[in-house]
């Protein structure tokens, strides 16, 4: 699995500064700086296809569908590059965007969706030191309150085999709820925010339909993309675009924890209940829009029950399926994320405001209802949206998310330490090992790579591409001492041709 | 600085849930609420005295100024 984040950029106090050119600048002050042998190994697109729909027909290309075509970023000159834990730091139209390298496991998706906050905090600090630039400032949102929304998106590898209308029919009141625990708050109602006041979620009022491929326009909740980046045969990518980015580590944890025992539910074909709401795009922002939680939605099958209540369905569900599939050999992680799935839950339904230390909707609410209460603001005062705003800010001395880390306000999920390691290093267990670890070990012959391949430019008549298929080869474990012991990508090449 | 571990944030979720289980009454459930939020707004006042200080200046003329172009 993993996770790529789309970051607000504004440069203040020039509201026409060009987002596509700042974007650029950021990511590369960072991508310039990282690598002293000035090496920049470009993104490979051939194995991409974007416009390939998991209902199993291609859409044709064109600009009002997919504005991202390859070519035409290619053509801009926009900032593209690979860093050596793996990730992806580019921009992705106004947005400088990190996706993470590719992970197993909900803990490692917290550490290097971190990582990436710090490699963006990281950039704009870069980017300041290039003579006459103006300070750009990073957030970790998903909207700007005008109308305009940018994503953080989820991806699952999913076996090819598991129909794709079991995954709409069980997923979809799952994505409804999931927002009670994933949400990242927000303050204003409607996309522009033309209504006052306080919702959940950051994304809801953004999504129009059910079930489709796009992801600007008429915002689905769920994603068709089929583009696994992986043996299309074995595999399906589940692109899930209706997620919140937090700055939460418990939030995050939670998001894709939760999000991956549904998933693996599905796949096994667990589930007997069909939990299918009435009316799912609109039970999604009437969920967002109620932050006491008492609104009731409407099942098909009559019942009405809670955002919460929906989630405590689920969370049941898959208690009794980890205990029959797992029984007492369940690992800790998925124990630790059933554990805290129900405690949050649970204390959601009792006092929301209780989860202030773990959920960043409840955590920016209760500092919003503190500024409500001491300044007596309304909801419409530009002071709260700034808190919202600014709560985003992935500068450690300004970020309001990070102050309240800095005061020990926050549990955290991973370590610091660990957070900065994974600025560079990547995950040990996946492909994503042998892309990172190539681009460290090989600066300068490293042409070109991808999620799967990676290009090697060593001198030869043409380029040698190595196909990394497989997201679960080319790990430590595989590859680890191979490249210890190639001390030049020739050699690589030659003993992974068993030359 | 702030606690980072991997269990430690467990075993303080745990503790929470189980003191909620402990809780029978009604009543002593609603008091241990008002302790919460009692106790829970009086930190949220030194939070709010030390956001004061490192929020941008002009609130108006900042969000007014943050304007995005699409992205995903």
């Amino acid at each position: 699995m993993g996770i790529e984040t789309e970051y607000g950029v504004s440069v203040p106090g020039q509201p026409n500064t060009n987002q596509m050119l700042a974007s650029s600048l950021v990511v590369n002050s960072y991508a310039n700086r990282t690598s002293s042998s000035g090496s920049r190994a470009r993104w490979d697109f051939e194995e991409e296809s974007p416009l390939r729909d998991a209902r199993g027909f291609e859409l044709p290309r064109e600009p009002a569908v997919d504005p991202t075509a390859p070519a035409n970023e290619d053509d801009l000159g926009l900032a593209n590059v690979i860093l050596t834990n793996g990730a992806r730091l580019y921009v992705d139209h106004a947005h400088p965007e990190f996706s993470s390298p590719e992970v197993t496991n909900p803990r490692d998706v917290v550490l290097w969706d971190k990582a990436g906050e710090r490699v963006m905090a990281e950039a704009a600090r870069r980017a300041l030191t290039v003579p006459g630039a103006k300070p750009v400032n990073l957030y970790k949102n998903n909207t700007d309150n005008k109308g305009v929304s940018y994503g953080c998106h989820e991806n699952y590898l999913m076996a090819r085999s598991t129909p794709f209308g079991e995954i709409v029919r069980n997923l979809t009141p799952f994505f409804v709820s999931r927002q009670v625990v994933c949400g990242a708050g927000r303050v204003g109602l409607g996309v522009d925010s033309r209504e006052a006041g306080f919702q959940i979620s950051q994304r809801a009022d953004f999504f129009e339909v059910e079930v489709g491929l796009e992801t600007t326009l008429k915002r689905p909740i769920i994603n068709t993309r089929d583009e696994p980046h992986a043996d299309p045969e074995k595999y399906r990518r589940l692109h899930v675009i209706i997620g919140d980015a937090n700055m939460s580590e418990v939030a995050t944890y939670l998001k894709v924890g939760t999000t991956s025992l549904v998933l693996a539910m599905i796949e096994d074909g667990w589930f007997s209940v069909d939990l299918s709401v009435d009316g799912p795009v609109a039970a999604l922002r009437a969920i967002s829009h109620d932050p006491s939680l008492k609104h009731l939605v409407t099942l098909r099958d009559g019942r009405k029950m809670t955002g919460v209540q929906l989630q405590m369905e689920y969370f049941e569900q898959a208690r009794k399926y980890v205990e029959n599939r797992f029984g007492a050999d369940v690992d800790p992680q998925t124990a630790d994320v059933l554990s805290r799935w129900e405690s949050v839950l649970g204390r959601l339904e009792v006092d929301p405001m209780s989860c202030a230390r773990e959920l960043d909707w409840v955590a920016k609410l209760s500092i919003l209802e503190g500024y409500r209460s001491r300044d007596s603001l309304n909801w419409d005062s530009p002071r709260l949206e700034l808190v919202d705003l600014q709560y985003h800010d992935v500068r450690p001395e300004k970020g309001l998310y990070n102050r309240l880390v800095e005061r020990g306000r926050f549990d955290l999920v991973v370590s610091e330490d660990e957070v900065i390691r994974a600025m560079t290093e990547p995950p040990e267990d996946t492909r994503a090992f042998f892309r990172g670890r190539c681009l460290a070990r090989y600066p300068q012959q490293v042409a070109a790579a991808s999620w799967d391949s990676v290009i090697f430019d060593i001198g030869r008549d043409s380029l040698q591409r190595v196909p990394t298929l497989e997201p679960l080869r080319g790990t430590k474990a595989h590859v680890g001492e191979l490249l210890d012991r190639c001390a030049t990508a020739a050699d690589l090449v030659d003993a992974l041709a068993g030359r | 600085m702030a606690t980072r571990d991997s269990g430690g944030g467990q075993q303080h979720t745990n503790r929470r849930a189980d003191e909620a289980d402990e809780v029978t009454t009604e009543e002593s459930e609603a008091s241990d609420l008002k302790e919460r939020h009692e106790k829970l707004s009086e930190d949220v006042d030194s939070l709010l005295d030390e956001i004061d200080d490192v929020l941008e200046e002009n609130a108006e003329e900042f969000v007014k100024g943050y304007v995005q172009k699409g992205g995903e």
